[in-house]
């Protein structure tokens, strides 16, 4: 899990990541992501969508560092403060890996331990002393508005309820990188958009950037302000839609005609791509 | 005391008695001469009384042969299943034999074994070992090894030692299948001590098992008395059973699915 430690420059200083022709295949089989270009700005939260075997969850992984990068580079700005705004960014190679957080497609707890215990997990694997461990454990459930629930078992708790517990996870530790790897796809409709409204409520407060892969359009429009579909075999950037409604976004804005226009223009382009694919 | 609660202590109660009626009638039944085949509750109860201190000392002998084995292949058999999860070069090369062995009748080692170590109580102890030593280890190495890939990805995120994904992830996710592999053992504990007695017990030093009394009693046509002998496995077995579903529970009940109450 080595990134090229690189010395050229970042596009600019409000750059978060950036992918410079990004390549990745396993071993000696196919090419499953190909020529990625993307720089990615702070606070942009950037909905990822495309046919399966695009290689969107790939992404995640090469961000995330679970898998090594075959060709190009893939450069991380790092700043030493949480209020990253005002910081001038330097390039660091994989070390970043410290402010980045992923939320899997399943909650992935320790049904072993409770809802606290579980959100307390990476402050336990990275030894943070346990007396600032209470503060930020019940920080955590607080933003997902489950501070009553933090000595329950996750089996006790619902589908949605666990999804939150898996996102106070990755938020525990004050990531600037967000990686979610369709994180509501199991959830019944009503259950998604209402996560999806607490997801960019903690985002009005916490700002990071992040990457989201999603299977539904009506998703990627409400939480992104960029929409990159990608098409498959191998999985290439195909077109990068702008959503410009404005935030906080709230249920008022799934009445919005201009957001019913863009789920209109995501979902022709998603088709025309899918249809190249299948051929 | 719930409706509920008092049928499921009545209920078997009441089939109990039933059986020591019938146990009873088909024993009258029989004519004088074969009524020696069937001994009655009460020849029972007797025999209890009359070999109690011999039976106590050889219950006594077959659980220590029965505890000593089951410790040492849960202690063994942990410790070789982090090893074969740890590499999977060793993995490949040892578990066939493992599966293999796990299909051979210990018992066969028996005459061996008596040869090796003596008859008696050391001999007891390894077999029942042997026996209990290969559900635990192919259950265990399967638990170490069935760990979520997702689960092991978020421990690699947050950079954890291989000491801490061990410790904190593999260990504790394999253990629904280590208590899979214990009630098995605890099964097969008694009966290997027992078998392993009878054909590996002796008479000298600590005076032999259960299974060696069963040898005693029916080469001295004391029928009631093997009764008695059956009876004290019998409890044996269960207290080990008894004892592994407890501590079973006590570890898992709080969050693992097969100890789901319909009220959570």
């Amino acid at each position: 899990m080595s990134f090229a430690v690189t010395t050229n420059p970042l596009a600019s200083s409000s750059t978060a990541i950036e992918f410079r022709s990004v390549e990745k295949r396993y071993g000696q089989g196919p090419v499953i992501v190909d020529d990625f270009s993307l720089t990615a700005a702070r606070g942009d939260f950037i909905a990822l969508i495309g046919p399966s075997g695009c290689g969107k969850s790939t992404l995640l992984k090469l961000v995330a560092g679970l898998s090594p990068v075959t060709r190009g580079e893939l450069i991380f700005s790092k700043s030493s403060a949480s209020n990253f705004i005002t910081q001038a960014p330097t390039l660091v190679s994989d070390s970043t890996h410290d402010d980045l957080a992923y939320v899997f497609q399943e909650p992935t707890l320790l049904p072993w331990l409770t809802v606290a215990q579980n959100v307390a997990l990476p402050l336990d694997l990275r030894r943070v002393p346990s007396t600032q461990r209470t503060t930020l454990v019940s920080d955590a459930l607080a933003l997902v508005g489950l501070t009553p629930r933090s000595e329950y078992y996750p089996r006790q708790l619902s589908g949605g309820q666990k999804m939150r517990v898996s996102i106070a996870r990755a938020l525990v530790l004050s990531p600037q990188i967000l990686l979610l790897d369709e994180p509501f796809g199991a959830l019944d409709e009503m259950t998604r958009d209402h996560l999806n409204e607490e997801l960019l409520a903690i985002r009005e407060r916490l700002r990071w950037t992040a990457f989201f892969v999603t299977h539904s359009v009506a998703e990627a429009v409400f939480l992104a302000n960029r929409i990159i579909i990608m098409s498959a075999n191998p999985g290439r950037l195909h077109r990068e839609i702008r959503v410009e409604l404005p935030y906080p976004r709230t249920p008022a804005t799934r009445r919005d005609p201009a957001y019913h226009r863009l789920v209109d223009e995501v979902s022709q382009l998603l088709r025309s791509v899918e249809d190249i694919t299948t051929g | 005391m719930p409706r509920q609660k008092i049928f499921s202590f009545l209920l078997p109660a009441l089939a109990g008695a039933l059986f020591i009626a019938i146990w009873h009638f088909i024993r009258v039944s029989l004519s004088e001469d074969f009524r020696f085949l069937l001994p009655a509750p009460t020849e029972v109860i007797a025999a209890f009384r009359e070999h109690g201190d011999e039976l106590w000392r050889a219950t006594l002998n077959t659980t220590a042969g029965a505890t000593l084995g089951f410790l040492a292949a849960v202690a063994v058999s942990f410790t070789l299943s982090l090893l074969l999860s740890l590499s999977p070069l060793v993995r490949v090369t040892f578990y066939p034999y493992l599966m293999l062995l796990q299909m051979t009748p210990i018992i066969v080692f028996a005459p061996i074994l008596v040869l090796w170590v003596g008859p008696g109580l050391k001999s007891v102890t390894i077999i029942t070992f042997l026996i209990c030593f290969f559900p635990l280890a192919v259950n265990t190495t399967q638990g170490l090894v069935s760990t979520d890939r997702n689960l092991v990805e978020l421990f690699r995120l947050y950079r954890a030692t291989k000491f801490q994904e061990i410790l904190r992830l593999r260990i504790p996710a394999a253990l629904p299948y280590f208590f899979t592999g214990l009630r098995i053992a605890a099964t097969l504990a008694p009966i290997g001590a027992l078998v392993g007695d009878y054909t590996a017990g002796s008479s000298a030093g600590d005076g032999g098992g259960l299974g060696f009394q069963t040898i005693i009693y029916s080469s001295q046509a004391k029928y009631p008395a093997l009764f008695a002998t059956a009876a004290a496995c019998c409890a044996l077995g269960f207290i080990f059973v008894a004892g592994v579903l407890s501590l079973s529970w006590l570890t898992l009940h709080k969050w693992h699915d097969s100890y789901e109450r319909a009220d959570t």
